[in-house]
This record gives structure tokens, sequence and C-alpha cells, in this order.
């Protein structure tokens, strides 16, 4: 039991005009029932009661417009019907002045949709005083719905009050920074506007996604691939002439990284809300660079391929993507990724994790360098392998175990290839 | 570098990695009532949480609509001109006063619940203004806010029109924007009761672009503007295009 208050209805509104009373003095009023309606600039909001009862006072008829918080209806036990105070005139119900302890104005008004405690007729009652103050500020006096004093009366202490509130009013706040404020040739020059395609726009969606749902970390460990180089220049010809293509470096890492999401199932995972999802299989996405885009066709069970099986699916995906040829499910299920950047001749980067999943493996390219063995300069074929993890899910010596694994399966590689 | 994996599509789902989602409904032309009570089952499955927010689009016949503070005296014409020229006149919850719907004009009507969202219904007028702004960028058309006049202007003509209705924080009616809408037909009326022109892309651009084209542009921001994950109601094929 108790007021009813002009909702605030977001930072820069202060006040509100009350377009409908949508129950009665008397009526019962369940909680959460619309009670009233109420109408700020371009927006008509009904208020719902916050009580269960009977509305027994109304305060403001309909066209009134009131400051928020103050109070415009009393719901009680029914008892009372009609035999409310007007609140001091419609004194703003805070911490600092209770309306019921206030003072009662000397004219008391019964509560009813004939007469208002102020505003008769649209005419408000106000001193010299106010009405300058009004005009030094540009106010409109009825912004102020009904002043504290005699019959509604505006007194200075009202108006100084609005003009504090107004103050406090914070601008409303910029649109989020994301949307784009054009103001053609001035800022860009000549320039040409291009949609963006539907490819374009799913994968600027995901990125800023991932970003915002994930705190990226990478990490990066230097591979000596050089065993693998040797081991695949010496089958090179062989391997093409058996199978009818060329031999890369990509299913040797898609082994080895297979291998590492086997001894660290935390890295072959999604979070899921409070759950941690853990994957049975092991199937990896691999980022294809198209002339539009990008995709992620996804490699299946990579853990139980052999090298040529490996090699073989990474063709077959890499060359449907471009025809656009893919399945809907073959992009669907990866429970990571790898970006293979180093055939595009980048040494290092720091990939996005392809959501739902919690890391991604980022492959530089396999280049000749010095580097120093037992304290002697050797020349090796060197990769910096990245990780980037979601760090909800994986701490960074997890990640680093998880490199350090993958680096042991490429320089001890000792399958055959053939 | 990494994926173009599309999310999955899954209209209903409230949020997706803690993102709110917006299912976008494409309904097609659809009678003013209609439009009304469409929007209103949407507003009642937002409040119920049985899915995200939502983001309709629709056409409306020639219609002109009275919203709560509407001033019978801005409509200009009289009933039976109208009824000749086969326009239908209805009241309507929103805010703001008269304005006109009819063929060409993007009617859009966002169905979010603003304890989501800020619970500032002035910060969502401005937000809604800025999709548009943004989105009329796009296709070169400057636009920006006139002090005191909700909606989208270009060179003091308003180009698209505000109006909303809020039950428990939860919004309903929304944005007019005009692509191609006769503009004559504004003549009839006084645009929300303030005496300024109307114009549409196509007066500016010289002809309009497609629909289709301005409602992806005006989904793409008003999901970046409100922070919410669209998901078109109709599942898309989650490949190559």
């Amino acid at each position: 039991m108790g007021e009813v208050l002009m909702p605030q209805m977001g930072e820069s509104i202060v006040e509100g005009t009350i377009t409908k009373w949508l129950k009665e003095l008397g009526d019962k009023v369940e909680r959460d029932e619309a009670l009233f309606e109420i109408s700020t600039d371009k927006v008509d909001s009904e208020v719902p009661a916050p009580e269960s009862g009977v509305l027994e006072a109304v305060f403001f008829p309909e066209g009134d417009t009131v400051a928020i918080n103050m109070i415009v209806a009393f719901i009680g036990d029914g008892s009372r019907v009609g035999e409310h105070q007007s609140p001091a005139g419609g004194a703003q119900a805070s911490a600092e002045t209770d309306p019921r302890s206030a003072p009662p104005a000397s004219a008391v008004v019964a509560p009813s949709k004939e007469k208002a405690p102020s505003n008769e007729k649209g005419r408000i009652r106000s001193s010299p005083l106010v009405r300058r103050i009004a005009k030094e500020h540009e106010i409109d006096l009825a912004h102020l719905g009904s002043g504290s004093g005699k019959n509604g009366r505006i007194t200075k202490q009202d108006i100084l009050a609005y003009i504090e509130r107004r103050k406090h009013a914070p601008e409303v706040p910029a649109a989020a920074a994301a949307v784009f404020h054009p103001t053609p040739e001035a800022r860009f020059g000549k320039y040409a506007v291009e949609p963006l395609s539907a490819m374009r726009r799913s994968i600027a969606e995901h990125m800023v996604r991932s970003m915002r749902v994930s705190p990226h970390v990478s990490t990066v460990h230097q591979v000596d691939c050089t065993a693998v180089a040797k081991q695949r220049e010496a089958v090179k010809d062989k391997f093409l002439a058996q199978n009818g293509t060329k031999l890369t470096f990509l299913p040797f890492f898609l082994r080895a990284a297979a291998s590492a999401l086997k001894a660290y199932p935390t890295v072959n995972a999604s979070l899921d809300g409070e759950d941690l999802i853990l994957h049975r299989e092991i199937n990896i996405g691999i980022a294809v660079a198209l002339d539009w885009g990008l995709i992620v066709p996804v490699i299946r069970n990579v853990d139980e391929k052999s090298l040529l099986g490996l090699q073989r699916a990474v063709n077959d995906l890499a060359e449907r993507s471009r025809k656009k040829q893919l399945k809907p499910d073959e992009t669907a299920q990866g429970t990571f990724s790898i970006s293979n950047y180093g055939s595009y001749n980048s040494l290092l980067a720091t990939p996005a994790i392809n959501q739902p999943q919690a890391a991604i493996l980022g492959l530089g390219a396999v280049t000749k360098m010095p580097i120093v063995i037992d304290d002697a300069i050797a020349i090796r074929s060197i990769a910096y392998l990245t990780l980037t993890f979601d760090h909800r899910v994986i701490d960074g010596a997890t990640a680093d175990l998880f490199l350090e694994h993958a680096r042991g399966a490429i320089e001890g590689w000792n399958e055959s290839i053939l | 570098m990494s994926s173009a994996r599309i999310f999955q599509k899954e209209p209903g789902r409230a949020a997706v990695d803690g993102m709110r989602t917006c299912t976008v409904r494409r309904l097609g032309a659809v009678e003013f009532r209609e439009g009304c009570r469409l929007q209103l089952e949407s507003a009642a499955a937002v409040k119920r949480g049985d899915t995200g927010d939502q983001l309709l689009f629709t056409e409306h016949p020639a219609t002109i609509t009275l919203g709560r503070n509407a001033d019978g005296s801005n409509i200009l014409a009289p009933r039976e001109r109208l009824e000749r020229r086969g326009i239908a006149v209805e009241e309507s919850n929103r805010g703001g006063d008269v304005t006109f719907h009819g063929p060409g004009q993007i009617v859009g009507y966002p169905i979010l619940d603003l304890k989501f969202w800020r619970r500032d219904v002035g910060g969502y007028l401005r937000n809604l203004e800025s999709v548009m702004i943004g989105a009329l960028g796009e296709f070169g058309i400057a636009t920006g806010r006139l002090d005191g006049c909700t909606g989208v202007w270009v060179d003091g003509a308003k180009i698209a029109a505000i109006g909303v209705h809020l039950s428990h924080w939860v919004t309903t009616h929304g944005f007019a924007l005009n692509v191609s809408t006769k503009l004559d037909d504004f003549e009839l009326i006084v645009p929300c009761g303030i005496p300024k022109p109307v114009t549409s892309m196509q007066r500016v651009l010289g002809s309009a672009p497609p629909q289709e084209r301005v409602v992806d542009a005006l989904v793409r921001h008003f999901c970046l503007a409100f922070e919410r994950i669209p998901v078109e109601e109709k599942a898309a094929c989650a490949t190559a295009e």
C-alpha cells in the first residue's frame, strides 16, 4: 500500500504527461497491471501499478505534465478512497522530504479528475520572480507540473530545484560508437559506397562477437621443422607420382595438433555458460582464404586420418570452398581451428578464435634460419607456431604445454610418410 | 584470421554467448491493424522471455495513423476525400502525432525489452535515429537530427519518423523510413504536427535502392547500435554465398 510515483523513464527524461488513467477511484488494481499511461516526447508508455490494492487517490488529471518521482496516486486497502490529501501540492517523494510530513497545503484539494491541485485550465500560478528565473533559464513553467506553494503555486524553490535537476539530467548518451555518422566529402574526400556481402557481414559479426566474448591471449613457440622438411623433400616426387597431389607441411601440423589436443583436452573444448564442453572428436577447421572472404571448412576426426588422407581432405575442402561447393555441415562441428597464414609468408600472427571453440593454432611460414644449437650456429627450417586461446578456459601454462607437445611431435617426427 | 562460420541460426534463443539475440522478421506488406496484432504477439513473447528481442519489418497500404498526442486538426484533408483516395485512418497507441504510411516506406517495429538496454526511453529514441542515420549513410545520404524534433532529417526535410509505445519496458511501434513513398500523400497531414517538408531516399538520390538492401543496412546498424546478435527468422544456409 502506498504512493504511486511518476516513473523515471530514462536519464534524459525529467517529466512525463499523463495521457490516460486506466483505472478510476475505488477500482481494484493488481500489481503490474497497467494503471495509467504517460507520454514523453515520442514515447507513449503504460505505467504498471507498483502493488495490488484499491486506487484511493489520483492527484493529477489527464493532460498534466508531472516531474519524475512525484506522487501521482495512492493505492490503499480501499478504506480511504478519496480521502487522501494532495501531497503538499505534489512535493517530490525523496529521502529528504517525506511529502506526508510536509506542512499541508492550506487549500486541500480533493483529488478528482476535474480539479487538479494546480494548473487550472492551463493557468500556471507563480510569482514574477519565478517567471523571471524561468525566462532567464528558458524554462517553460508548464514543464514543472504543479508547485509546492499554495494552490499548486510554483515557488522559487521549485524552479531552482527544477534547474538543478535539469543540470543533472545528463546529455543523451551518444549512440553506440560502432554506428558510423557520415559527413561525406568533408571527411573522406571522394568515396564509393559498397554494401557488405552476406559473407562479409557474417565475418564481421563473428569477429566482433569473438573478440567480445573471449579474452584472447596468444603464446608463440619456435618449432624446428628440419626433420620433417628433410623427409618431405626426400619423398616429395614419389608422393606426387603415387597420389597425384603435392605434400605440404599442413598435414604434419594437423597431425601434431591432433596429438596435442588428445594430451590437453581443455584446448579441444567450448565454454557454454557455466559448463565446459569437452569434445570427444577432434574436428579441426582450416581457415581458407577466398577472393570474397574467408571460410573455415572442417576436417572430421583428424586423429584417425593418415598424412595422405589429411592432405586429400585439405585439398578437397580448399578447392570446393573456392568453387562454392561446400555443404553446410562441412563448416559445422569444428572443435579447434588452424589458420595457415604461413602460406602467405607471414612469420607470426595472432589469429582470432573461431567461436565457440577455445583456441586456434596459427602456423607461420617454414623458413630456413640460423639458430644456435649446442653453442653452434646451424641453418634449420624454422616455423613460429601461435596458440591463441580463450583465457576463460585455458591458462598460459596449458597453452605452452600444448605447443611444446606439438613441437615435440614435429621435431621428433618418426612416422614414415609413404 | 579465422572464421566465417556463421553463428547458429536459432530463432527463439534469447542469447548467444551472453549477447541478446534479435530475431529479424520480414513480414512483407501487411495492413496497419494486422501489423499491430503481430507486434502484440511478438511483444507478449518478448515479455515472457520466450525469445530475445525482435525486429519486425513491413510496409503498410496507404494509412494515416494518429498517435496518442495526435491533434485531429493535423489531418488537413476531409475524411471523405481520404476515403475516395483509399486511405484508411487508424488510431494507434504510439507516442507522437499524426503520420502517414504507404507503399514504398519501410516500417520497422523493434520489439525490444529496454530492461536489457539501459532502461532509457530518451536514449532509445536517439539510438533509433543513429540506426537510420548510419544506414542512410551507406547509401550516401547525409542525415542528422533536428533538435527537439525526433526523427531523421535531410536538409530540413524529414526522411524518417519515429513513434514508440512502451509496456513493461517492452517497445512496440518504431520507425518509418521513406524509400520511395509517394510524397504528395503527406500533404494530407501535418506530419507529427511539425509543419516541415518530408522527403524520401528516392527524392534525395534520384532513384530508390531496393528495399531489401535498405532493410539489410537497418538490421546491421540496429544490431550494432543495440548490441544484439541478428537472427533471421528463416534460417539461411551457413556456407559460402
